[in-house]
């Protein structure tokens, strides 16, 4: 190492031992981003944004929150809503906060699906993602427990006993998940570990991978040009900023996402203050109770698509019973998006409307997950539950059909 | 203009699926009633009888002080609230304001008959019989009488807690609005012990702390004026609230249940106006530096 003579308390000094200047050049001002992009590309930092909210709302509710079943729901709707300077203003940008941040990722993820942006070099950028869509459901979920409502209590009870499907009932999984045999104090205070430590521990720590995996691969532009980075970086540089199709990420690039950012905190905070109930569901303010089941039960709306893939097969099929096959399906949900990549076997880099069956494909999944979430909502009964059965396997349908779309379509171009 | 094709994509999207999980999805779960009838024409009540508050002292005096305390009038409850549920199962209430609380039509079906009038006379089976005996033997001109009476000693004003403690602490308890960190008994618990409560209705009947949040006021007022119309069988009697006595009820309950509603309301404004200035600055430097590109 060669020493540095310069004091530490001196600008000189410091700039040597931490090479700040540099740091903020990598990271910042020759940070490249391509210049062909539309408001969808500010989602990324839309979502650290929202994710910030959530820590910081959720350190205030965390001074106050009590993890017990005894004191936890009047800690929460007493201490908290009422008590406390603020308290509910705090718990209601946390308990919103926490649903739109699934609004943003569900566009994010379709943005990067409609304009190719994983594969080809990109893909362990998609999988990091799809990484921190597992880590903030399971974060969602730990969450949705701790105000011990009977939303909490009972969407606690029947998701814990999906583990208790088949031979999974055999290991004891779902005992040691509950910490007991019915959901209890032992299941609240580790959800509280899990909700507060565990999980955002692992998601601060995927956010890192996520960016990092963006930096080699770089982000994908509006008509998935194959930029020269380099050189058109130095056309940057040299002051060509017109013909460059690169942008720096500071302050360029950050500027358009703070933009799209204050349209998306007036957006936020009008829910926040006027329209919550939808994050905050009135059932969830009857204090928990083992003995009353509520007439309806239903996961947040961001879970309802796979939750109704659950539900979907409704009668027994093929010698198994339809329990058995709607835990599959939805266990297959959870994570065939990860695998995406390896399901497209187009070779080439384009967005949708570049892909004339892809494009229908992505249009039908879409309208697919809107059904099965607004049916995963309602009451399983008549036509509701054909509906969910008929897009239950539409849904399947088009993962299986995904390979051949993508082929047909670089068949049609000459790419294949 | 691309920009504005997708923002409109999405805000269609986000539209319909927020219209499908929440309004078109609850619609669907819970069934609408017939809004909430203050007129209380289907009860068996005064017919248009004119009641004189002399005589119904005398007759209140001879046949209800033996239950039940007026302490307007300077009759004490003859047992504590307690020994009061014992013996009847539930804490008969104090008459000192059921004139101004109570339909008047409704007080004199009641005085009647009780199981009737409060529609629990499904419940009133193997046996079981109202803690209050019917006093359909009176002439109709008594009950006016009585009713009357009832009416003159009311106050002519309550607070909105005055009717919610009149209305519905017999039964419920409200701990938020007297919440004790320390386990002591709250003023607002129940006044029945839950002992007897729950063997006079077959359950605890619920705090209603929180019932502003989990129900909302529409259904509360529908649900208060007739709790069979939402839920089917329920114990809970229906008892009779005039319009405005309901609504202090229901206004008590969003004072305890939902006391930040009014800075919700004053503080969201200021932070969209806060927000709308950030945004407006935010695209004029986003404009100023996105000049240079293209």
């Amino acid at each position: 190492m060669a020493l540095i003579n310069e004091s530490f308390f001196s600008a000189e000094g410091l700039e040597k031992r931490l090479a700040g200047k540099k740091f903020w050049k990598v990271m910042m001002t020759e940070y490249w981003i391509p210049k062909d992009i539309n408001f969808l590309w500010a989602l990324g930092v839309v979502l650290a944004t929202t994710f910030s909210i959530l820590i910081i709302s959720g350190i205030f509710l965390l001074m106050y929150y009590k993890p017990d079943t005894a004191l936890a729901f009047d800690s929460v709707n007493y201490t908290i809503m009422q008590e406390v300077s603020y308290g509910w203003l705090f718990r209601h940008m946390h308990g919103v906060a926490a649903s739109v941040v699934f609004l943003i990722i569900y566009i994010h993820m379709f943005t990067g699906i409609y304009y190719g942006s994983y594969k080809k070099g990109r893909e362990m950028i998609w999988i990091s993602g799809m990484l921190l869509f597992v880590t903030f459901s399971a974060e969602g979920f730990s969450g949705y427990m701790l105000p011990w409502g009977q939303m909490s209590y009972w969407a606690a009870a029947v998701i814990t006993n999906l583990f208790a499907g088949g031979s999974l009932e055999a290991w004891g999984l779902v005992e040691w998940i509950r910490g007991g045999f019915t959901v209890g104090d032992a299941t609240l205070t580790r959800f509280f570990m899990l909700h507060v430590f565990l999980i955002p521990v692992v998601i601060i720590g995927v956010i890192v991978l996520h960016f990092y995996t963006l930096r080699i691969p770089h982000v994908n532009n509006q008509i998935s040009d194959d930029i020269d980075y380099d050189a058109e970086a130095e056309k940057y540089l040299a002051g060509n900023k017109r013909e460059s199709k690169v942008i720096p990420f500071w302050p360029v690039f950050l500027s358009k996402d703070f933009a799209v950012l204050g349209i998306f905190l007036i957006f936020y905070f009008y829910l926040v203050f006027f329209n919550f109930e939808f994050a905050m569901d009135p059932v969830n303010f009857d204090p928990a109770n083992s003995m009353k089941t509520p007439t309806h039960i239903y996961p947040e709306w961001y879970f309802l698509w796979s939750y109704e893939t659950l539900r979907g097969p409704f009668f027994d099929m093929f010698g198994m019973k339809a329990g058995d096959i709607g835990l599959m399906i939805f266990g297959l949900a959870q994570v065939i998006f990860v695998v995406f990549p390896f399901l497209d076997k187009d070779p080439d880099v384009l967005p949708a409307h570049k892909r004339p069956k892809f494009f229908i494909w992505f249009w039908v999944m879409i309208v697919d997950l809107l059904v099965l979430s607004v049916y995963g909502k309602l009451p399983p009964i008549g036509a509701n539950s054909w509906i969910g059965f008929t897009f239950t396997a539409l849904f399947l349908l088009l993962w299986v059909s995904l390979p051949f779309v993508t082929k047909s379509d670089a068949k049609a171009r000459g790419a294949l | 203009m691309r920009e504005l094709k997708i923002l409109a994509i999405l805000v269609f999207f986000t539209g319909v699926l927020y219209w499908g999980v929440e309004p078109f999805a609850h619609s669907q779960m819970h069934k609408h009633v017939e809004p909430a009838d203050f007129t209380f024409e289907d009860v068996d009540g005064l017919h248009g009888a004119k009641g004189n508050a002399i005589n119904g002292k005398e007759l209140v005096s001879m046949n209800c002080t033996a239950c039940h305390g007026i302490e307007v009038a300077g009759f004490t409850a003859p047992m504590d609230d307690a020994s009061a549920a014992a013996a009847y199962g539930v804490t008969p209430p104090d008459l000192s304001t059921a004139g101004h609380l109570y339909n008047a039509d409704y007080l004199a079906a009641f005085i009647k008959n009780p199981a009737k009038a409060s529609h629990v006379a499904h419940k009133m089976v193997d046996g079981k019989v109202h803690p209050m005996p019917s006093y359909d033997w009176m002439q109709p001109q008594e009950i006016a009488d009585i009713v009357a009476y009832l009416q003159s000693i009311a106050p002519k004003e309550m607070t909105n807690k005055e009717a919610f403690v009149n209305a519905c602490q017999r039964c419920h308890s409200a701990k938020y609005g007297d919440f004790r960190f320390d386990g002591t008994k709250s003023s607002m618990a129940a006044k029945t012990p839950d002992a007897d409560i729950s063997k006079y209705m077959g359950t605890i009947p619920p705090d209603l702390s929180q019932m502003i949040r989990s129900r909302g006021p529409e259904y509360l007022e529908e649900f208060i004026n007739e709790p069979a119309k939402h839920l089917e069988g329920t114990a809970m009697p229906r008892v009779g609230l005039k319009a405005e006595a309901q609504e202090q009820v229901v206004a008590y309950l969003e004072e305890i249940g939902d006391s930040s509603k009014d800075k919700r309301a004053s503080a969201g404004p200021k932070f969209l106006g806060y927000l709308v200035i950030f945004a407006l600055f935010a695209w004029l430097w986003k404009a100023k530096i996105w000049r240079d590109l293209h």
